[in-house]
């Protein structure tokens, strides 16, 4: 089947058989080998990527349900030479160790963020009207779908919590 | 350079005495800090390629094929439907195919025994197709006939029990010591079987060429697994080459060559042309090997004062028929304290559940489970402090043959770590209640066996005044990359940036790979070696004695001569370092030490229990890299975590199968099981008859211990002992106490 995925900006028309997933065609199909698979099952977290800007499993959806959207991979953040800051802050507090789960932690931590800063509350938030504080706990909660196994969890939210500061959201 | 150019120099070392402690006389200053990882660039950007992300043109895709009965014979498998199906390119079962993954260091191909069948999900074919979704179908389409055998799954009942020999000693007179203790305790404990779930589920990429084979595969011990490889396909290893410069974790279950690498180069040598194989995640769950359950009697009996008289530890676990490994439980238990009537029995029952093999610590990371929380029992029973209860059980040699320990930091863990932790707010057990919570505080000692093993590396001072490390090291997450370039650095007096490491691939020296914490020290010791003759060689050509030379920031100096090291006559020069265990090994009890404390919450209405501070203190000898060493700490405290609480791999009762083979259902540890932890690493440390860099492994040190101490805490919170990890809410809310 055909379809036009919009890949970090750029148009990509693809033949695709049905059963293709969103992660598979990166990985496969364009060589996007930064999208990692872990599970196939939508259980680990290491597919994420922003789809129209909202993380998604890329695992769990088929390429041709997303003709025309926006697909958003760890390849359009920094480059090795020129990392942005939630990169270059997960080398500098050491968070991954084997880096297989890294790139996933990365685009869920970047959607993320963003959903904090828009006000969204999640399921420990105390309060569903006010901006929710980013604690360490509420940063756990919002990354724990997000599974790494070599467990750099606490250095994971050092780092994130080092972009939350830089960008001036409420800790406590 | 080629495999067979010989070096310009070599220097080998076999560590029968301790060595002069070279790396603190050197002057760079870039050992020991917190280096952070010269490829995490290329991590955080998706750019480090893992094995089945090269994409050579043409790849096939191969997708293994299950057995769907625990034991018997394939008697036939139709595939002439899976064939007919678009895209099939062929179906291979039989010869070569492997029963699951080679044990750690076995150097040689693992069991091939189809069309028998040995555990259910065993591999049984391997279906290939253009696309992954056509092998995928074609995979699930096929129908394969069995005769099927009664085969026996519960260790607990099993007919065959081996007893291995060396693993049995019973000395002095345990029932008399324990008849005479002032108190005695006799506990049974039982730990569920675990899985290595790293992240990057096995796979391999293999391609042909002239008739050599390259593998892209993630594997830790790259000179085992090409021999294994070669000797499955029957052929050289010298047509072989394995690489794997980034694996996406191990913890033991890729030490040795899986189904799917075999399964690939079989089908790529078919077809004659390259192919992928990747494991599914429910496969990874059923093909590579496990850690055993296990259950463990523990009978300890003490005097008046607390010093022991009697430690009994007997275990029993599991593995296939014909399977070498056994997971050494008590390995700690021999040598951690006292007890001058002592017995270790150990069984491992013969069934057909998927095979056992080495998870992350074996031996320790289980049998510390029950020792230490047998520990806490009896300090329980005799009133005495539990850390005291540990330092008066110390002994000046090994109980059983009277060896002198190397460094061992285990007291001053204790110690340091009560103080840091605030060990002396610790209550009484069922004492602390914080709203719906149950607070306690448990503490264990951690020990791990430290080994070093042969290691080869090639160090080449470059023209330019740089340096460039090669050995078939691999990194599993462990910062191999880091900590090779530290030593080099601090050896050659250059800074980081100007040494690069070459790993990973199996062309290039041989070295102990990743596997049983022992890779940082031996082939850091290789390098170091290998960096020790050049400095012999810079010192040689400056006319000035090695202790008289001084390497930093690219600039030799010595006599009066200061010069570049770019600028020296004859470079490149190439330089290779050999190490190998010697006397040491058998002179001494060398092991990693540490201490774990925790802090829990047991719910006093669920009895789920959430750890809420834990801190662990770690004597390790000499610390490359003390950024990756703290986050091995972490990754181990938390293997302990899942372990404690939620980790279980669940067979069922009827044929053995792996029923929650999915991470849905096998439970690590995610973001909110885990706080901020502590890991602390004594400074200033060496252990001088470990190695020539003394320096000890932490990978599995953290782990072993870690999950008692949670165990402990989960008794001082509520009162309740379990004696069956983990301990999930079912085997605590019976026994919770009212509130007050
Ligand atoms: S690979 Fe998609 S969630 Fe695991
Ligand atoms: S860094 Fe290895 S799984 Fe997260």
């Amino acid at each position: 089947m055909d379809v036009t995925l919009s890949i970090n900006g750029t148009d990509h028309r693809l033949d695709l058989d049905p059963r293709v997933t969103v992660l598979d065609a990166l990985r496969h199909h364009l060589g996007l080998t930064g999208t990692k698979k872990g599970c196939d099952h939508g259980q680990c977290g290491a597919c994420t990527v922003l789809l129209n800007g909202r993380r998604v499993n890329s695992c769990l959806t088929l390429a041709v349900m997303h003709d025309g959207d926006e697909i958003t991979t760890i390849e359009s953040l920094g480059s090795p030479d020129a990392l942005n800051p939630l990169q270059d802050a997960f080398v500098r507090n050491d968070g991954f160790q084997c880096g297989y789960c890294t790139p996933g932690q990365i685009m869920s931590a970047t959607a993320m963020l963003q959903e904090a800063e828009d006000g969204w509350p999640s399921y420990i938030s105390r309060s569903l009207e006010t901006d929710p504080d980013l604690t360490d706990e509420e940063i756990a909660e919002r990354m724990s779908g997000n599974l790494c196994r070599c467990s750099a969890y606490p250095r994971i939210r050092q780092a994130i919590a080092e972009v939350r500061d830089a960008r001036g959201m409420a800790a406590e | 350079m080629s495999l067979d150019q010989s070096p310009d120099q070599t220097t080998e070392l076999t560590m029968d005495k301790a060595q002069p402690r070279l790396l603190d006389a050197m002057s760079q200053g870039l050992l020991g800090t917190r280096l952070s990882r010269p490829e995490g660039a290329l991590k955080v950007t998706g750019r480090a390629a893992y094995a089945a992300e090269h994409l050579p043109d043409n790849l096939a895709t191969g997708v293994l094929v299950r057995a769907t009965i625990t034991k018997g014979k394939v008697s036939h498998i139709d595939s002439d439907g899976a064939k007919a199906m678009k895209g099939v390119l062929a179906v291979f079962n039989g010869d070569p195919l492997v029963r699951n993954p080679a044990q750690g260091q076995a150097g040689e191909a693992p069991a091939q025994v189809l069309p028998e069948v040995h555990y259910f999900g065993q591999p049984i074919a391997l279906v290939v197709a253009s696309t992954f979704e056509q092998a995928r179908a074609a995979a699930q389409s096929m129908t394969v006939t069995y005769e099927e055998e009664d085969a026996e799954v519960e260790p607990a009942t099993a007919s065959t029990v081996d007893k291995p020999k060396k693993s049995q000693s019973d000395t002095g007179d345990l029932e008399g010591a324990l008849r005479d203790a002032a108190t005695a305790i006799d506990v049974t404990y039982a730990t569920a079987p675990h899985t290595s779930a790293a992240m990057e589920p096995h796979a391999s990429v293999a391609e042909w060429k002239d008739g050599r084979l390259t593998l892209h595969g993630s594997y830790q011990m790259l000179k085992h697994n090409l021999a294994e490889l070669a000797d499955a396909l029957d052929m050289s290893e010298d047509n072989v080459r394995i690489l794997a410069p980034y694996v996406g974790g191990g913890f033991g279950s890729k030490l040795g060559i899986a189904p799917e690498a075999v399964a690939a180069a079989h089908a790529a040598r078919e077809l004659k042309r390259p192919v992928r194989v990747v494991m599914g995640r429910d496969q990874v769950f059923q093909m590579t090997l496990r850690r055993s359950e296990t259950t463990q009697r523990i009978r300890l009996g003490c005097d008046a004062s607390g010093r022991m008289t009697a430690l009994a530890h007997e275990d029993r676990v599991s593995n296939l028929p014909g399977e070498a490994f056994s997971e050494p439980v008590a390995q700690g238990t021999h040598f951690l304290y006292g007890g001058e009537n002592r017995r270790f029995t150990h069984e491992v029952a013969r069934i057909h559940r998927p095979g056992t093999g080495s998870v992350r610590a074996p031996g320790e990371a289980v049998g510390m489970i029950a020792l230490e929380c047998a520990m806490d029992e009896l300090a329980e029973a005799t009133g005495i402090d539990p850390i005291e209860l540990r330092v008066m059980n110390m002994r000046e040699t090994t109980p059983a043959d009277g060896l002198p320990y190397s460094e061992r930091g285990l007291e001053r863990c204790l110690r340091e770590g009560a103080a840091r932790f605030g060990w002396d707010g610790r209550r009484p057990a069922a004492q602390r209640l914080d709203g719906d919570w149950w607070i306690g505080m448990g503490v264990a000692s951690a020990v791990r066996t430290n080994q070093m093993e042969e290691s080869v590396a090639r160090v080449t001072l470059q023209s330019d005044g740089t340096a460039l490390v090669e050995t078939d090291m691999t990194d599993i997450g462990t910062g191999s990359y880091a900590i090779l370039t530290q030593i080099a650095g601090e050896m050659l007096g250059l800074p980081a940036k100007k040494v690069r490491v070459r790993i990973g691939d199996s062309d290039l020296p041989k070295s102990s790979g990743s596997g049983g914490s022992f890779g940082a020290q031996s082939c850091g010791s290789a390098v170091f070696l290998a960096c020790k003759g050049l400095r012999e060689w810079i010192a040689d050509k400056l006319d000035v004695s090695p202790a008289d030379l001084t390497l930093r920031d690219g600039v030799a100096t010595g006599g009066n001569v200061q010069m570049s090291l770019a600028d020296f006559a004859g470079l490149p020069q190439t330089s290779e370092g050999h190490v190998k265990p010697g006397d040491t090994a058998d002179d001494f009890a060398i092991a990693g030490y540490g201490a774990h404390f925790a802090e829990v919450g047991v719910h006093a209405d669920t009895g789920e229990v959430r750890v809420r501070r834990m801190l662990g203190i770690f004597s390790i000898g000499r610390v490359l890299n003390r950024l990756t060493a703290e986050s091995q700490c972490h990754g181990a405290m938390i293997w302990g975590i899942g372990s404690a609480l939620t980790e279980e791999l669940m067979h069922d009762p009827r044929d053995g199968r792996i029923v929650n083979h999915n991470l849905a259902e096998y439970h690590v540890p995610v973001h909110l099981d885990v706080p901020q932890l502590d890991a602390i690493l004594l400074e200033d440390t060496r252990d001088d008859q470990a190695n020539p860099i003394q320096a000890k492994g932490i990978g599995e040190l953290g782990i072993s211990g870690a999950a008692a101490s949670i165990g402990n805490a989960v008794f001082n919170a509520c009162g309740v002992r379990v004696r069956d990890f983990p301990m999930t809410p079912d085997k605590i809310i019976a026994g919770l106490p009212d509130r007050p």
